[in-house]
């Protein structure tokens, strides 16, 4: 798979100088640039989930968060371990992680987001995992053997976290009147970036169409009845729909992601010749 | 250590059925394992709530120093490994807090207690974490101490508690091993790891040392704890060990151990070591450490800004335990 040929992808889904454009310098190699994608997800929301590590509401749920971090290290260090490989040019996952700035990160707005409080972190949760199953399920059929190999490990780690977010979002929505408007603001705040999962800009139907990655457009119609029945079942409101925001698969972030790196890859960058 | 007497119970003596108490006596002289509905004496039954739950709310409170590098781990092999210590930890406390309510007491009453600062935890969880190598010098150190505290409380008296510390133990040696392969990376690194590595063990050196409690002649309590084997190995015996194990250890590190004094003796086959300073550690025990006040902050936030959570949890299951009643 490593010998796709680079493609010229047009700079963006709409024309130059538009957000959602491609950062400027940004890499075409396609496989690359899709693992990155899968990568930068798993990776960014398992460092956000693990700032909850020490302060979630019961013992419980700071392992249950710790435990879903925990498999999206894991699944990043598959992706961008792979991503390095395909790249070619000696950098493996940590100096993926740890030494590129926000232009070159391929994550969705969704991961980004600040934790909030618990219903804002389980709306985020809830929605990423519906879609992170359903990707999962899809590239089970990837050509790329190392993808569909981390898939099927990884899908059964999602339809966990999945389900535990879904169980939340149910109880906390039809648990006091407090936690139903906290859950309410949370998917409030959530639902924005949800078109962005689903976007097929034309990397995303590069690799769909040549068996490597999976028709993200497909997969909204399941998504979208299970996340509904979940927030029926918590009693609550879908939000309403909004233009898209767009950009984070093309190297362009919410202003959360700066901070988030600036923590993350502290280390590796005050200490460039130290291994650890 | 996360179990040292760092409070005092209260004696009861004298109101205990003479003949009960000599039938306890007997079974835990023959090392028979006493269970939740046995008849206990109401000493042994406080004193055991009191360990407990002071061991709970250090696996909990220990969570702060390691989570506070868990964001900055230098690389993803490095989060993984201390993202699943301190997941352990939180699983540590859940066992030994429902261990100690099979003594009659409720979590919600513990941790009331511990936020309330009536029930201690360990000393060492009140000093801060400054640099990586702190998250390596812990695993080794206080992991390492843990260990040398719990194996043998895996045969101590009360069933829950033991076998709670069988599960802890198991994996207690794989969070000492990832804390010292942190050490041996950075003592092995740049000129800049190796003087993190030695200011690190130079900050946790003695605090870890002062985990085993008070000296044995200060240690009132432990000839009871001893025979109702609460305790298995008195704290000046303890600390020996470690420090024995430990030694050779900073030197395969070729780190120093900030001890003047400390030497091999060969005739007591142990090391002598330096003078703990024991107003220090009991200042710590009044919550003066350096960071004694953060930890409990962060305890108590995390528990009153969690409180809506925990009773809409509360709120859903009743709501639903009422509707499959009336289905
Ligand atoms: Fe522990
Ligand atoms: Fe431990």
């Amino acid at each position: 798979m490593a010998s796709l040929p680079p493609i010229d992808l047009p700079r963006g889904a709409t024309g130059a100088g538009a957000f959602d454009a491609l950062a400027e310098g940004g890499e075409n190699n396609v496989l690359f640039g899709f693992l990155l994608r899968l990568g930068d997800d798993s990776l960014i929301l398992g460092q956000r989930l693990s700032e909850w590590t020490g302060h979630a509401p019961s013992v419980e749920v700071d392992l249950s968060l710790a435990n879903i971090a925990l498999d999206l290290v894991g699944q990043a260090t598959h992706f961008l371990n792979h991503a390095g490989e395909v790249e070619g040019k000696g950098r493996d996952g940590d100096a993926l992680a740890f030494r590129r700035d926000v232009l070159d990160f391929r994550n969705c707005w969704l991961v980004e987001q600040p934790n909030g409080d618990f219903a804002q972190t389980m709306a985020r949760q809830l929605l990423f995992s519906g879609w992170q199953k359903l990707l999962f399920q899809a590239l089970l059929g990837s050509r790329d053997a190392t993808v569909a190999a981390v898939a099927e490990k990884a899908v059964k780690e999602v339809t966990y976290h999945e389900e535990l977010a879904a169980e939340w979002v149910i109880r906390l929505g039809d648990g006091t009147e407090e936690s139903r408007r906290r859950m309410q603001d949370g998917l409030e705040w959530m639902w924005r970036f949800v078109p962005e999962l689903f976007d097929m800009d034309p990397l995303a139907a590069f690799v769909a169409e040549h068996g490597l990655g999976a028709d993200l457009a497909a997969l909204r119609p399941a998504w979208d009845r299970r996340v509904r029945s979940v927030i029926e079942q918590a009693t609550l409101r879908v939000p309403a729909d909004q233009r898209p925001i767009l950009g984070g698969r093309r190297g362009h972030h919410s202003e959360h992601l700066g901070h988030l790196l600036c923590t993350m890859q502290f280390l590796p960058r005050t200490y460039p010749d130290a291994t650890w | 250590m996360y179990t040292t007497e760092l409070q005092k119970t209260k004696a009861v003596a004298g109101t205990e059925d003479p003949d009960k108490l000599a039938a306890f006596e007997a079974r835990v002289a023959a090392d028979e394992f006493i269970e939740p509905k046995d008849w206990m004496p109401e000493a042994y039954r406080r004193t055991l709530t009191r360990q407990i739950s002071q061991h709970a709310h250090s696996e909990i409170v220990g969570m702060l120093p390691e989570g506070n590098w868990i964001t900055r781990a230098p690389s993803l092999r490095r989060k993984a490994i201390l993202l699943a210590k301190v997941q352990d930890e939180a699983g540590h406390g859940l066992y030994l807090y429902s261990a100690a309510e099979t003594l009659g007491t409720s979590r919600e009453e513990m941790i009331e207690a511990l936020h309330s600062g009536k029930a201690k935890y360990s000393t060492i969880f009140n000093y801060p974490t400054l640099t990586w190598a702190d998250i390596g010098a812990i695993g080794w150190l206080v992991d390492g101490a843990a260990i040398m505290n719990q194996v043998p409380l895996q045969r101590t008296s009360y069933g829950p508690y033991a076998r709670a510390m069988v599960r802890v133990c198991k994996e207690e040696s794989f969070h000492q091993r990832q804390g010292y392969e942190i050490m041996m990376h950075l003592a092995a690194g740049t000129p800049e790891q190796k003087r993190m590595a030695q200011d690190a063990l130079n900050r946790w050196w003695w605090p870890s040392l002062m985990m085993f409690g008070p000296p044995d002649a200060d240690s009132p309590n432990t000839a009871q704890s001893m025979r109702w084997r609460i305790k298995r190995e008195t704290n000046d015996e303890l600390r020996q060990k470690f420090v024995d194990i430990t030694v050779p250890q900073a030197e395969a590190l070729g780190l120093s151990v900030p001890d003047p004094v400390l030497a091999w003796n060969e005739e007591k086959g142990g090391h002598d070591f330096g003078e703990i300073d024991w107003e220090e550690f009991y200042a710590v025990v009044r919550g003066e450490g350096p960071v004694a006040k953060e930890r409990m902050k962060a305890r108590r936030d995390a528990w009153e800004e969690g409180a809506w959570v925990r009773e809409a949890a509360a709120a859903y299951a009743e709501k639903h335990a009422r509707k499959a009643e009336a289905a």
